[in-house]
């Protein structure tokens, strides 16, 4: 049984006084697609955020506890450099509005100030946008701007843009909450084709996106872990009584 | 009796509207007079010589306002350099810390800046800089103008700034972009529009102030490319010529306030285009 | 609770790491854009204290009296400012009483009868460039347009010809300050809610009574703040009114006398003050101006601040 990808040991993470995450540990597999399911406010985009080292940039922000990436103490690296190894992809679709489809995909070394041959640029573009599901639509138009594109292109531009820093682990914080149903359904499609090569972990307040793209589900509840474990035993057979509420949607 | 003081009402109605027509409509008169003198008694004096001559003594004729253009030129270089950094970036701090003492200190003081008469920034020019120096110049000119155009680019700076959504910094800052690269290559680029907007709006506000050149730059007969000496400028020479007993001095002031008006309005119609053509849409 | 201890110790280890992970540009664009900041503060401080201490030799010479005294005369060395604090109250009164009509009724149409048609954004267009016309232009069209026509009626009315004087400058002054009131009359009067404008419509009411009875009263305090902060434009008007106030600097007698305002006399008589007393009188009126201007926009800004909280 391979190391997992991430692994989170007793993580605690407060806005000042207010605790959100309460003593949270689980594991993300690699190239799996593990999903954080939950009502609003249960504290699963915060666990997401101190992944990848963003919720620290609130002011008051406290976290405790360990976060192993590949082993590595994701809190004793320069955060700058942790970001670099995880990517993630927002709620709303927010691609760089000045720059065009192209250098969207390779902002992450454009703006870093990565130098690297034209060629090889090129090559991650094609890559990231073809893993995205994007290049056969944008492959003519690369040098424009890309708000032009629709909800769920651009959702899936950002998701090239992710995959172009070739990350260990890619975070997905609702991606298709602000997408229309057919979008929606187009990049659910894409999860479950990526998590054959990508880890992924997907935070949703949909349970039947959970149950359809993940193989892996965390039920999260006011902070804390409730359960976690194989999708199809989590959805069949919970062990505990507030997952089993939350899946009849007893509540959220 | 009710018909009658219904009937009085609305014929109340009817004329308070057209009162208010007339009045309102009658405000823009002064303006079609003035573009209208302006106008027409410029054109008459504007020519290629008018523009490339410098001033001619009184009798002579040929006088130009090459001097007051160049003037004008440098003293809104000095000014730029010097209002638009520090501008841009104490609009930037503001919009990235929202709340916070020194930003509410820093909001009041330019509210402050902003209403404070140009000839009193004028007197201070004076004695921050004419005084050490002991000459008028082109230097202490453009710093009081540099001080007037501040608080108009920092406030639209802030506001700009302020307009572009959070998910774009977060965007950049999840792909491992330091913060300070963040700013100038994600969020000021987005904002550029409503920035370069706002720094036009204040070229064109001091391009014609005068009150604060009159004992900085002070004015000069002559061309002068040295900073740090005095200089003419567009408006001092209209007031210079204006207030003189010479009709041909008359003419030229014509003439250079048609050419500033023109600047002036340009500025203004370009500012215009630049919030429609240039405007990010998220 | 061992989870809030060990969150109390990341604190400090988080706090650490937000500068650690900055290396050097980091920090450095940090501190420029704090100092850029701080610079403000310390500009508006230092022109307040530069003016106070250029001005100390002549509060220390005149005191209070210099408010009071008429006799502005530098040759015997005696500068009081009270022609000038008449003459800037005068104009900027005046100028402001003058506007009053034309700024209402341009807040009232631009605000209510034709909030969105094509006429009335040319005339918004046309107000706002009034709002950037320079103000020497202001007075060279004034002296050269406006003076003969006041001198006509001057001689009509049977005074004194000057042409100049304070009439003048107020015309000149109303008209300079009219976008300024009625930009900011229009904005609120457009932000009056439809419910209570339709409430009255639907009890009978003309669009004049609504006007009256409804939308003036709710706006009372955002047209007195945007005249405050006019007339605070006018007192520190310049270049205009130097150029068509005649530049007398003793007590006008009537309207159509010539004057001075504060900012005239400064810009004047500036560059001839040979003695440090008489340079530093001006400097004084120059303070006098700035405490002015600052108190009338700070009551001005003061009174929009209340209103958006109440609205």
């Amino acid at each position: 049984m391979e190391s997992p990808v991430l692994k989170v040991e007793n993580f605690c993470a407060a806005f000042g006084e207010h605790n959100v995450l309460k003593d949270i540990s689980l594991e993300v597999t690699r190239n799996k697609l593990t999903a954080m399911m939950g009502p609003s406010g249960c504290g699963k985009t915060t666990l997401v955020r101190c992944i990848n080292r963003m919720h620290e940039l609130v002011p008051n922000a406290t976290v405790s506890g360990k976060m192993l990436l590949q082993n590595e103490d994701l809190y004793a690296m320069n955060p700058i450099l942790a970001r670099r190894k995880i990517g993630m992809v927002f709620q709303r679709p927010n691609p760089f509005p000045t720059m065009n489809i192209y250098d969207n995909v390779i902002a992450g070394y454009k703006l870093n100030g990565i130098k690297m041959r034209k060629g090889d640029l090129d090559a991650i573009v094609e890559g990231s946008l073809r893993k995205a599901a994007l290049w056969a639509e944008v492959k003519d138009v690369l040098y424009r701007k890309g708000t032009f594109l629709s909800g769920g292109q651009q959702q899936r531009l950002c998701i090239a843009r992710a995959l172009a820093m070739k990350p260990e682990i890619i975070l997905l914080d609702e991606p298709t909450s602000a997408l229309d149903p057919k979008a929606t359904s187009h990049i659910e499609e894409l999860m479950i084709e990526l998590k054959e090569t990508v880890t992924i972990l997907l935070v949703t307040h949909n349970i039947a996106q959970a149950a359809r793209t993940s193989d892996f589900t965390a039920f999260i509840y006011l902070g804390e872990l409730v359960e976690f474990g194989p999708t199809q035993k989590l959805f069949t057979v919970p062990e505990d009584k507030r997952t089993e509420e939350y899946l009849t949607g007893k509540f959220g | 009796m009710q018909q009658d003081r219904f009937r009085f009402r609305l014929y109340k109605d009817r004329l308070f509207k057209a009162a208010v027509i007339l009045l309102s409509f009658s405000s823009a008169l002064p303006l079609l007079f003035i573009l209208f003198y302006i106008f027409k008694n410029g054109i008459a004096v504007i020519n290629w010589q008018f523009l490339t001559n410098l001033p001619k003594p009184v009798g002579e004729t040929g006088g130009g306002i090459s001097n007051a253009i160049v003037g004008t030129g440098m003293l809104l270089g000095v000014s730029c350099v010097l209002a638009i950094p520090l501008g841009i970036c104490a609009g930037i701090y503001l919009s990235e810390h929202k709340e916070g003492r020194l930003s509410y200190l820093v909001r009041l003081c330019v509210e402050i800046l902003q209403g404070i008469p140009s000839i009193v920034i004028g007197i201070i020019a004076y004695v921050w800089i004419v005084m050490p120096l002991r000459t008028f110049s082109a230097v202490s000119g453009g710093i009081a103008l540099a001080i007037m155009m501040l608080p108009v680019i920092v406030r639209s700076a802030e506001e700009t700034l302020k307009l572009i959504p959070e998910s774009l910094k977060e965007a950049s800052l999840a792909l491992g972009v330091p913060y300070y690269k963040t700013i100038l290559k994600v969020v000021l680029p987005a904002g550029l529009s409503g920035v370069v907007t706002g720094i036009i709006l204040s070229i064109a506000r001091v391009a014609g102030e005068t009150a604060p050149l009159l004992f900085t730059a002070f004015g000069n007969p002559f061309m002068n490319l040295n900073l740090f000496k005095p200089v003419n400028s567009l408006p001092l020479l209209v007031f210079n010529y204006a207030a003189s007993p010479y009709p041909e001095w008359h003419a030229l002031a014509w003439g250079a306030s048609l050419v500033l008006a023109v600047f002036v309005l340009a500025l203004n119609v370009f500012a215009k285009v630049i919030t429609r053509k240039w405007k990010v849409q998220f | 609770m061992a989870d809030v201890l060990n969150a109390a110790k990341h604190k400090e280890k988080t706090k650490q790491w937000q500068f650690d992970s900055f290396d050097t540009p980091e920090s450095i664009f940090r501190a420029i854009l704090y100092g850029s900041a701080l610079c403000m503060v310390l500009l508006l401080a230092g022109i307040f204290v530069t003016l106070v201490i250029e001005s100390f030799p002549a509060i220390k010479a005149f005191g209070l009296k210099f408010l009071l005294s008429k006799t502005w005369n530098p040759v015997t060395e005696e500068f009081g400012a009270l022609p000038f604090l008449i003459g800037t109250v005068i104009t900027s009164f005046m100028a402001l009483g003058i506007s009053l009509p034309f700024s209402l009724s341009l807040s009232v149409y631009l605000g209510e009868y034709a909030a969105e048609d094509f006429l009335s954004s040319m005339l918004r267009s046309a107000i706002e460039l009034l709002a950037g016309i320079p103000s020497v232009i202001y007075g060279f069209w004034g002296l050269f347009i406006m003076v003969p026509v006041v001198r006509y009626i001057e001689i009509k009315l049977g005074v004194t010809p000057y042409g100049v004087g304070m009439l003048t400058s107020s015309l000149i002054l109303a008209i300079m300050i009219i976008p300024y009131s009625a930009s900011l009359g229009r904005e609120v009067i457009r932000l009056v809610p439809t419910e209570l404008k339709e409430a009255a419509y639907s009890l009978g009411a003309t669009r004049f009574e609504v006007i009256r009875r409804v939308i003036l009263p709710y706006v009372v305090s955002g047209i007195t703040a945007g005249n405050i902060l006019a007339l605070g434009r006018a007192i520190g008007e310049t270049m205009a009114v130097t150029m068509v106030i005649g530049n007398s600097n003793f007590i006008p007698r009537s309207i159509f006398a010539p004057a001075n305002t504060m900012a005239s006399v400064i810009a004047n008589e500036f560059t001839e003050a040979t003695s440090t007393l008489y340079l530093s009188s001006l400097v004084e009126i120059g303070l006098l101006l700035f405490m002015v201007t600052l108190v009338i926009n700070i009551i001005g800004k003061q009174i929009i601040k209340k209103m958006s909280v109440q609205v």
